[in-house]
This record gives C-alpha cells, structure tokens and sequence, in this order.
C-alpha cells in the first residue's frame, strides 16, 4: 500500500541523527569550511561511540541492510539515506569525514568474502575511529574507468601494485591517520580492457602507498580528497576483491561488484545533496519569514511574488528530490533492479539542489553573498553533488542505457 | 512503513484505466480533437465502466469503493494518458458527487449520488474557474447575496465541463461580505434554465478541442436556500480545491508519460546518418530528463494524495506538487515536440495536440476531482 510515513523505529533514529547533527556538526560548520582539512575532533570522536553502539548500522547501506533480518523486509538502504541527509544536512563535508566504511566498506559488504569482511569490517566496531576509501579515478580516467593505468601483478604469494590514483575521498585518514584500508582499482591485462579491471584491498601503511597531496576544494572542505601514489606496493594474495579471473564478457565478476556498489550507493550521495538542499531552504525560508515573507499556499500563482515563488520551488524540489531517492532506496530494499532509479535520484538530486542553494544565495540578497552566512557554504559543497560519483551527464547515460536497453557501445 | 506498491485493488483499477485509455481514447484523441466533439457513445461508454464515481456508498447504490486521492491519482494518470478531453468530460460528475458526498445534506445526497450510481451518464457538473488573469479560489468574484430564504448569485464562471450538455451545475460563488479566504466560499446548485443564468456557447480554447465547455453568465440568479451545497453547514472549499489540484496533477503525469512513451518509440526508430537518434546523446539525455522529471513530479501527487486520504487537508503538499507538475509537463510535451523535429508541429501528430493540452494545467484549477 502506498504509504509515505516511516517506520516509527526509523523516524526516531533519524530525529536523534538530526539531534547529533544540531549539536555536534552545526557549531563548527563555518570553521571546518575556513580551516580546510583540519579534523572535527569532537564529531569524529562522538559519531564513532555512536557507530560502534549502533553495530555499524550507519556504516554502509550494505551492512546496514544485512542487519534488518533477512524475513522481514529488508529496510536498510531506506534507514541508511535518512541518516546521511540528516548528517548531510548538518555539514555534508563532516559527514564525509565520519569515521566509517563508506564507499570502501560498501565494495567490501558487496563482493568481499566472509574472511576480507571479518578482516576489513570488524575493525569499525572497535578502538580508535577509521576510516575507508575507494581509489578508482587517475589523471587520464574518470567515469571511463575502463581505461584504468592502475596496474597489478602477482607475484608469489602478493599482488604488486603500481599506479596514481586522484580524488580518493577520505583517503588520508583511511590509509594514514588511521588504522583503515582503500580499495585500490588496478588492471592485471591492459589488453582485456573492463574485464581486466579488479578491486585490491590495501591496508593503511601498506609500504609503497604515499598520500601526495590533498586537494583544495570549492566546497566540502572538512572532507580530505587525497592524490595516492603506489609504487611496488605488495598486498597479500587474499586481497583481491571479487574473482582474479579476467573474462572476455561485460559481465566480469570484478566490475558487476562494482556496479552493484554504485548502485547501492548513488541513493546515499543523492540523499547527502538533498541533505545540504534542505539546510539551505530551511535557512532562507526562517530568514525570509523573519522579515515579513511566507508564502500564500493556495492563492493564484500569477499573484504571488518571484521571492515566494522561487522559495516555493525550493522547497518543491528539495520534496522531490528526496521522495524520488527513497523511491531508489525502497526498490533496492525489496529487491528490484534500481539502475535507473538509482541514477535518476542522483542526477534530479545534483542538478536541482544546486539550484536551490543558489536560490537560496539569491533570495538573501547581498547578505546571501557574505561568509556570515551558512548559505554560500552550502552552495560550494552542494556543487559536488552534482559530480561526485558520476556527474550529472554520466547518470543521464546510465538512464538513457536503461530506457533505451543500450549497452555503453551503443550510447557512449 | 514507506511502500510504493499499489494495493491489489487498485492495480485492477488501474488496469480498467489503461485499457479504456488504449482502447477507447487514445486511438480517437486525433479525430476527437479535430471534430471538437468525444466519441460517439464515449461517455456511456466510460460510465459504465464505473470509473468516475466509485467512492459512492451502497446505500446509494454506489460502488462503495474506499474513497482514496491515492486511488484517484492512479486511476487518472492513465486516464490523462489516453485523452486529457475525454478525461475531463468523463470525470465532470464527480466534481459533484464528490462535494455533496462529503459536505451534502441527505437530501442532495439521496438527489445527486443516486443520480451518479445510475445507468446513464450523469449531467451534472461544477463551475469553479472565472475568466480573470488572476482567478483565485480563495478571492471568487462570483458572489452570492442573501435574499429572503434563499441566495441570488452573479457573476461568470468558464471552462465549465461539459456545460452544454449539463443540466445542473454546481456554482462556486463567495458570499456576499466574507472576507478573502476559502472559508467565505459556499456552492449552489443551479439547473439550466434558471432566470437570469446564460450558458455561452461551446467554448474555443486552445487544447482540449473535444471537451463540450463553456463560459455561464450569472445576472441575478435566484436560487432557494436548499440549492446551497451542505444547506447552511460549512464546506471545506480548500479541501476541495486539494482533491482538485491532485486530480489535474494526475492527469498531467499521464499526459506527460504518453508523451514520453511516444518520445522513446520514435527515437528508437527515427534514424540519421544511419544510427537511430536515440543513439545520440542530445535525444538520449532530453529523453532521461523528461524520465527523471516525470518520475519525481509524480511522487509528489502521490504524496499529497496520500496525506489527502490521511484526514490532512493538503492545502500545501497539493499546490506544490501542482506547480511543479504544471511546469514539467510542458517541459516534457514541449520536448516531445522537439523531438520529432518538423513532424511534431503536424497536427497529423499527436505531440502537437498534447502540447496544446499540456499548455492549460497552469490555469486549470479545480477542473476535476479525486
């Protein structure tokens, strides 16, 4: 039956996320965002108490839905991206920052094997905050992550690898600043093309891998975004992610694991986008009635004023964006193919709330423009939204592709 | 728990729907449309099959189907999806079964719910709209004046459905001295042929060609006291008014996936320089985006029908999802225009038609109800 309401568990774990959100990401927002990779002690300290309490149900849609009971319906993917707007919504760079598996973990609950996940997952339940990161994108490879330069050789007992990869989120502290781990994308035969192309599980201070730099970003400051370097970096043979054999077919074990993560995870970034929408229509919409604006639900349209218009088509499309994201999330709870929905969510979601938050920069006026404002802050670290984890233009693909029942040779 | 599986019941419902819209109305929209005139039989037709009215009790002889916005968005997105004109004329009865269902006097009940459970297609039908670039539901100008026992009501009102053919219509007017706001805003029944009412002739709009309505003139009507909906109870006009922003909001979804569909089919066919053009990223992406449009405005009538069907009376929820609906419409009918190149400015084609019908969701305010 259609139903819009959540569960009642649900609805109080997300107010109390939104309550940690309020007190222990909203106080140093502007600080972080001024102060670039400096580490919110604090949130990283209290979020991981809450992770580990929580049994990691935070940590990764993929845990969080193994944890739901296999009987009844599954409600992980669901829970996961209320939390993340919620967190999102309190600082989308902190939330980057919390200690957990992310993206990394994600691969790890997807195609990792009971061993790599007691060895790789285990550890987020104990001792000192970690993190985890995935290492795809290199200088000359991006969305076309076929053509990864990122090579892996094995030799002996190990897998050799060699390589730069570029944009890892939460890459220093995943492999530097804590005991965490990064997957490593690398090919083990350039010839064989997608096929060729596996997930190697790297743990921190594995010699051979150097973080050499961190990124300076236009937005989502808080979150470090780490060039690494491999040079003859040995791993065991154990941690190949997924089958080392390399088959002529699309369907190659080790990208349908990728695939499946992105799948589960573009919900949870189009829920971080929603997340930093809402904290901006939120903020216009008190600053505005706090001056005498609130918008007359009901009236003619041609009698309202552009400001209660516009604020009006924020607050809508924050609406929809967030409904068309648990819509993605839902079908990947009860087990229907989500590709479509998935990217769907992600690209109406990257698209639209950056334009909210530039409406929100808008409706301020001058004061919209000055740092004593969160809204300009919000618009930066709403743009990578819109680009992380495919942009816009690739999750159009990905829906075209679908529509049409293309494969990427014929809509490229 | 959130869930966005339609129940068993209404997936039957839905399935009637699609079928009227795939047999009845889509396959006659174009001759329809260029005659001015429905389908002969469409009406009786339609009627039989239930649709409109389903919400009625039994002790009305009605169907006594649970009353749901929900049910009604699904429903009239398919409808929308085979012929906004025929949608709206088969729906005109319920604009007033629906009110009297829940604001009438047993006496209205028994008179116009039994009339809308009978064999032949009911005429009856509501007059919301008036002919003002700034008509508002909340400031009417048609205003009804206390005389005696009874009201005398002036004013116009247009885009009546079905209006030549009606032969009551239920007339939306503020009374005299209510200050602006739905609260001032009661509904009378007037029959043709009362003094003083004048009903134009079929109106020329720009889309809906085949849809019989017209503009009525109100110079002093009188009417007695018993004609005013709910006698001297209140009516909770806003409610109304979201039940009807949810239903043209359906409606438009279904005009907007026709329109996608018939978008995805051509592309695939359509071929330049020897590779369909569906290949080729500038079609392909404007196809996601009317997709991705179409999909998120939809969840959003859904989830102010929902709230309907909750006791809320939606009044925000159902004006957003409107706005938001309305634009996205004409976006995806325009596109699907686009697509087709010159072909879509044919009216051979029915992308052209289903811009032009597209183009009137923005004015159209309580046309038709859920």
């Amino acid at each position: 039956m259609i139903n819009f309401q959540h569960h009642e568990m649900l609805t109080n774990l997300a107010n109390a996320v939104e309550q940690i959100a309020k007190d222990h990401m909203r106080p140093f927002t502007r600080e972080v965002d001024e102060k670039e990779h400096s580490n919110p002690e604090q949130y990283i300290k209290t979020m991981y108490e809450v992770l580990k309490m929580t049994g990691g149900a935070m940590s990764s849609p993929v845990m969080g839905a193994k944890q739901e009971g296999e009987k009844k319906r599954r409600t992980g993917n669901v829970t996961s991206i209320c939390f993340v707007e919620k967190l999102a919504w309190g600082d989308c760079g902190m939330y980057l920052a919390t200690p957990m598996p992310l993206l990394g973990g994600a691969a790890v609950g997807a195609a990792g094997t009971p061993e790599q996940k007691a060895h790789f997952l285990k550890r987020f339940q104990e001792g000192q905050p970690k993190w985890a990161a995935m290492a795809i994108t290199e200088p000359g490879s991006g969305s076309d992550s076929g053509s990864i330069q990122t090579t892996a050789v094995l030799e002996g007992d190990e897998w050799v690898l060699n390589g730069e990869k570029i944009f890892v989120t939460a890459g220093k502290r995943s492999v530097e600043e804590s005991e965490g781990f990064v997957v490593v994308w690398a090919t083990v035969d350039r010839k064989a093309g997608r096929a060729g192309i596996k997930p190697f599980l790297v743990d921190h201070h594995t010699p051979g891998m150097t973080v050499t730099k961190l990124e300076k970003k236009h937005g989502i400051r808080c979150s470090d975004t780490a060039v690494i370097v491999f040079e003859n970096c040995r791993i065991p043979k154990a941690n190949l992610l997924g089958s080392a054999e390399v088959k002529a077919s699309a369907s190659a074990a080790g990208f349908k694991g990728a695939m499946a993560t992105f799948d589960a995870t573009r919900p949870p970034v189009a829920a971080s986008a929603v997340g930093v929408g809402r904290a901006a229509l939120e903020y216009t919409r008190d600053y505005l009635a706090e001056r005498g604006v609130t918008p007359r639900y009901g009236i003619n349209r041609n009698k309202l004023t552009s400001t209660e218009k516009e604020l009006m088509r924020m607050e809508a499309k924050v609406k929809a964006s967030w409904l068309l994201t648990l819509k993605a999330a839902w079908m990947a709870d009860i087990g229907e193919p989500n590709n479509l929905e998935a990217s769907e969510c992600k690209c109406l979601a990257g698209r639209d709330m950056v334009w909210v938050c530039q409406k929100a920069v808008e409706l301020l006026g001058p004061e919209g423009y000055s740092r004593r404002h969160l809204v300009e802050k919000w618009m930066r670290d709403s743009k990578i939204g819109d680009i992380y984890e495919g942009t816009q233009n690739i999750q159009k693909l990905v829906v075209a592709r679908r529509i049409f029942g293309y494969s990427r040779e014929q809509l490229a | 728990m959130f869930d966005l599986e339609p129940t068993e019941e209404q997936q039957l419902m839905v399935q009637t729907a699609r079928e009227l819209a795939k047999n009845e109305m889509d396959p006659k929209a174009h001759d329809a449309d260029e005659a001015a005139a429905l389908p002969v039989d469409f009406l009786k037709r339609s009627w039989e099959l239930g649709l409109a009215c389903a919400a009625i009790p039994e002790q009305y002889n009605g169907a006594a189907m649970e009353r749901s916005a929900v049910t009604g968005a699904l429903i009239l997105e398919e409808l929308g999806a085979g012929d906004l004109a025929m949608a709206l004329a088969m729906l005109a009865p319920a604009g007033v079964a629906y009110p009297v269902l829940d604001f009438g006097t047993e006496a209205q009940k028994e008179r116009y719910l039994r009339a809308c459970t009978g064999a032949t297609f009911p005429q009856l039908t509501a007059a919301v709209m008036e002919p003002d670039y700034d008509f508002d539901p909340t400031a009417l100008r048609t205003l009804a004046k206390r005389q005696g026992a009874g009201y005398v009501l002036s004013g116009k009102k247009c885009l009546v459905p079905n209006g030549a053919a009606a032969e009551t219509y239920l007339v939306y007017a503020r009374l005299d001295g209510a200050a602006d706001g739905f609260e001032g805003v009661a509904a009378f029944f007037v029959p043709k042929g009362t003094a003083g009412l004048s009903v134009s002739d079929k109106e020329k709009n720009m889309g809906v060609h085949a849809l019989d309505s017209v503009t009525l003139t109100l110079d002093n009507v009188a009417v007695s006291a018993d004609a005013r909906l709910g006698g001297e109870g209140p009516i909770n006009f806003e409610r109304i008014m979201s039940y009807a922003r949810v239903a043209l909001a359906a409606l438009a979804c279904g005009v907007a996936r026709r329109a996608y569909d018939h978008s995805v089919e051509y592309a695939k066919e359509r071929k330049t320089w020897g590779q369909p053009i569906a290949t080729r990223q500038s079609v392909a992406f404007t196809i996601a985006d009317m997709r991705m449009e179409l999909d998120a405005a939809r969840l959003l009538v859904w989830e102010a029908a929902w709230r309907l069907d909750r006791g809320e009376t939606a009044t925000k929820e159902s004006y957003l999802a409107k706005m938001i609906v309305d634009e996205m419409v004409l976006k995806v009918t325009d596109e699907a225009v686009m697509i087709m190149g010159g072909h879509g400015y044919i009216r051979e084609n029915p992308v052209e038609r289903w811009l032009r019908n597209a183009r009137g969701f923005a004015a159209f305010e309580g046309l038709a109800l859920v």
